[in-house]
């Protein structure tokens, strides 16, 4: 069987230890987290964990099985990256010299659709919101200039299809 | 005295009490009375020792049982759960207390006991400083836990337990640890329990999809070799009726895996004996011949199916379980049908049609004779000098009539044991099944005693597992409660010797035993004590230890070098099962 990215939303409560309890399943079975996101969500109380693997379908549907059976979880899905709408956001710290030494640069920001979150004497912040290869490529291109800091955040996602955790939460109280 | 007063404690379900300021402590023991706790199994220390002050003060109304080591007292939580259907509690103090508690935890997460754990913790202040006895028990229990949840704040106290409780016993069962901070013990507060009956993101029982229900009963009537292993999952919905109604009513040959061993007599004409790695001739060699297998509450553990690419594959598969996470885990099936098997069974039998399998039953006669003369016969009738598993096994059936519980440990001896032990009731097997945890079952066993103080319980162990947990000995002693323990010495860890003769060429690394005086030692702890080494003696010892009131000791020399067999190699195919 193929790996392929598979993004998996969780909806939990919005209890302690349950991010350790879902971290512990993939390491159960060895399976790395490239990335990893949790927020709280349009429903009160309701957190949501969207987490990135690269694993087969055979061994992301038997975890999404392991997830769902804790008690404090309730519900969780598997997406392809077809399946959904997803973006990271990345900063990059770079030196204030660039943006008058090089004018490169500044077609380079331009280009990439991302913007300029502050400039300092020293230093000044380009934030890029996208999808991955689209930051991997910004990063590159600017990789040469010299990067003072770089960070990347874990991946957000909204699926094509419809949730239904209110419904769902509302079925298990009756 | 032994005296387990089961009448004294009764639970009001689902009532709420009025409220009344108490501690923490006081409200944890109250808790435990409020779901039904008549017993539980614990040793004391620092960050646990208000709570054992208020157990000292309700003594009469619950019964705590002071056993030699934390894995003890939840080994012991175990027997009485299994044994009983209530959940078992077993309670430590930080630290070390708690971590001595993770062996049985894990035991009960892959046998799906339902268990709570009370565990003492610092005091909240102190949490994460590196304090004396501190430890971060959440994080450590997390993976082997149903659920757990440390308790920081005096007033969550009944309302966690009761979620721990109802954790713990519904749906698939399993152990729950709740951490409770000392300053959470001390702290007062206005008590008030109700029982908890739901929880938002919790679903312990899938709802039954009639039409898988049909498409079961339509592949079961189709067939003309129809096989059913059934798992522990029958004898945890209290399902044993329906599945001998079913097996009758469509004449179904049926084979336990070795948690599932006694939901249907040994006896009954359509039991074929067990599967697995040492399980029967006729069932493993079957598998890979039936046409429709059906799976009912059991989890298609690789000890059970040996290679998957090969595992059954001519047949057309169904699944009866409460979990939706173990359908298609190991074994694709083509119909699951979800629910508690008492009820997915039920709506089975109705649209089963009568049927009469002769010529199928005959292949597992015939094949179940050739294990008879070369395996079993033999066995139990052996003609050497050196006593056998086997016969030993035998001579206690005689002696109880197949009505006693056995708790065996792990290795040869529980092999031995679940292969030649007759059980006529249900919940008459205790044993580690899925972690396979040595020193099982001595702890096991004084649980499992407590849980049913009406029956016979023998402990069947190994020299081995013996001195893994034989301080409990000194519980037994204590408690004075009357099991009976049997040690079959062969000097050996007699399974680890058995695979290093068979696949590391006689290479017998670290398994030979260099035994104490297992007599002396017993009769230190006032148990009376017997040892077997001759044929013609074993009957009437094994007699005189069952007409024991008291607690008992019987120690037989064995033979050393005995296989147990049939075995499935690891990694090979159930139907390649050997016979020697």
């Amino acid at each position: 069987m193929k790996k392929e990215i598979y993004t998996i939303s969780v909806y939990t409560e919005n209890n302690l230890g349950l991010l350790n309890r879902i971290a512990t399943l993939f390491l159960k079975r060895h399976v790395n987290i490239e990335s990893l996101t949790v927020s709280s969500t349009e429903i009160d109380n309701v957190s949501r964990f969207i987490i990135v693997a690269f694993i087969t379908e055979d061994r992301v549907k038997k975890i999404i099985g392991q997830i769902e059976k804790q008690v404090e979880v309730i519900k969780a899905y598997y997406h392809t990256n077809e399946e959904s709408i997803y973006i990271q956001s990345a900063l990059f710290k770079v030196k204030s010299s660039l943006l008058f030494d090089e004018r490169q640069i500044q077609n380079i920001i331009k280009k990439s659709n991302s913007q300029i979150v502050t400039v300092s004497r020293e230093f000044f912040v380009i934030e890029k919101s996208g999808r991955k290869e689209e930051i991997d490529k910004l990063y590159n291109e600017i990789a040469p200039f010299g990067i003072m800091q770089f960070v990347r955040s874990g991946r957000i996602s909204v699926t094509k299809e419809e949730m239904k955790i209110s419904e769902i939460l509302k079925k298990q109280l009756n | 005295m032994f005296n387990m007063n089961t009448e004294t404690v009764k639970s009001k379900q689902g009532t709420i009490k009025a409220t009344e300021c108490i501690s923490g402590s006081e409200a944890v023991v109250k808790c435990l009375l409020e779901e039904g706790v008549d017993v539980l199994y614990g040793y004391p220390g620092g960050a646990i020792m208000p709570v054992y002050d208020e157990l000292y003060k309700y003594q009469d109304q619950l019964h705590h049982i002071l056993t030699r080591h934390e894995q003890g007292a939840i080994h012991a939580a175990q027997g009485y759960a299994r044994v009983s259907g209530k959940v078992g509690v077993a309670i430590a103090t930080s630290g070390p207390g708690a971590t001595n508690l993770i062996t049985g935890i894990a035991d009960a997460q892959i046998d799906s006991t339902p268990i709570v754990c009370i565990t003492g913790q610092v005091g909240s202040h102190l949490l994460g400083s590196d304090a004396f006895q501190e430890t971060d028990i959440v994080s450590i229990s997390t993976p082997v836990t149903k659920w757990n949840y440390q308790i920081t704040k005096t007033s969550e106290i009944p309302e966690i337990l009761a979620k721990a409780f109802y954790i713990a016993k519904s749906g698939r069962p399993g152990p729950v640890l709740i951490d409770i901070t000392k300053d959470a013990q001390f702290g007062e507060f206005d008590f008030e329990y109700k029982k908890c009956e739901k929880i938002r993101s919790y679903n312990p029982v899938p709802k039954m999809e009639m039409a898988q229900v049909n498409a079961a009963a339509e592949l079961i009537n189709k067939s003309r070799k129809p096989f059913i292993v059934l798992g522990q999952g029958v004898i945890l919905a209290n399902a044993e009726e329906e599945l001998k109604h079913l097996i009758e009513k469509a004449d179904i040959p049926a084979a336990s895996t070795l948690l599932g061993l006694s939901a249907l007599p040994t006896e009954h004409e359509l039991n074929m004996g067990m599967v697995g790695m040492h399980g029967h001739y006729a069932p493993n060699v079957l598998t890979n011949d039936c046409d429709v297998l059906i799976a009912i509450g059991m989890r298609f553990d690789d000890r059970v199916t040996g290679n998957l690419e090969t595992y059954a594959k001519q047949a057309k598969i169904i699944h009866f379980d409460i979990d939706p996470s173990e359908i298609d885990k190991n074994v694709k099936t083509d119909v699951a049908v979800l629910g508690t098997v008492k009820e997915t069974l039920s709506a089975l039998i109705p649209l089963i049609n009568p049927n009469k399998n002769e010529e199928w039953h005959k292949e597992f006669k015939d094949l179940h004779q050739i294990e008879h003369e070369e395996i079993i016969h033999p066995e139990i009738n052996p003609t050497k000098e050196k006593l056998t598993m086997g016969e030993v096994i035998n001579a206690i059936n005689n002696e109880t009539n197949g009505e006693a519980i056995i708790v065996s440990d792990v290795g040869q001896n529980q092999m031995y044991a679940s292969r030649y032990a007759n059980f006529k009731q249900s919940k008459s097997v205790v044993t580690s099944g899925g972690l396979g945890t040595m020193g099982f079952s001595l702890p096991a066993s004084i649980g499992a005693k407590m849980g049913a103080p009406e029956r016979e319980v023998v402990a069947i162990i190994g020299d081995g597992g013996f001195q893994m947990t034989i301080q409990e000995l000194g519980t037994i002693l204590q408690t004075k409660v009357p099991v009976k323990i049997v040690v079959l010495n062969n000097e050996f860890l007699g399974m680890v010797r058995q695979w290093q003769e068979l696949f590391f060429d006689k290479r017998y690394a670290s398994t030979v035993m260099t035994n104490p005086n297992f007599i002396k030692i017993v009769e230190g702890y006032g148990i009376q004590a017997n040892r077997v080494t001759k044929r013609e003696d074993l009957s009437s010892s094994v007699a005189k230890m069952i007409a024991s009131k008291e607690s008992y000791f019987l120690e037989v020399i064995v033979e050393k070098e005995g296989n147990v067999f049939p075995m499935i190699p690891s990694g090979a195919t159930v139907s390649d099962v050997r016979l020697k």
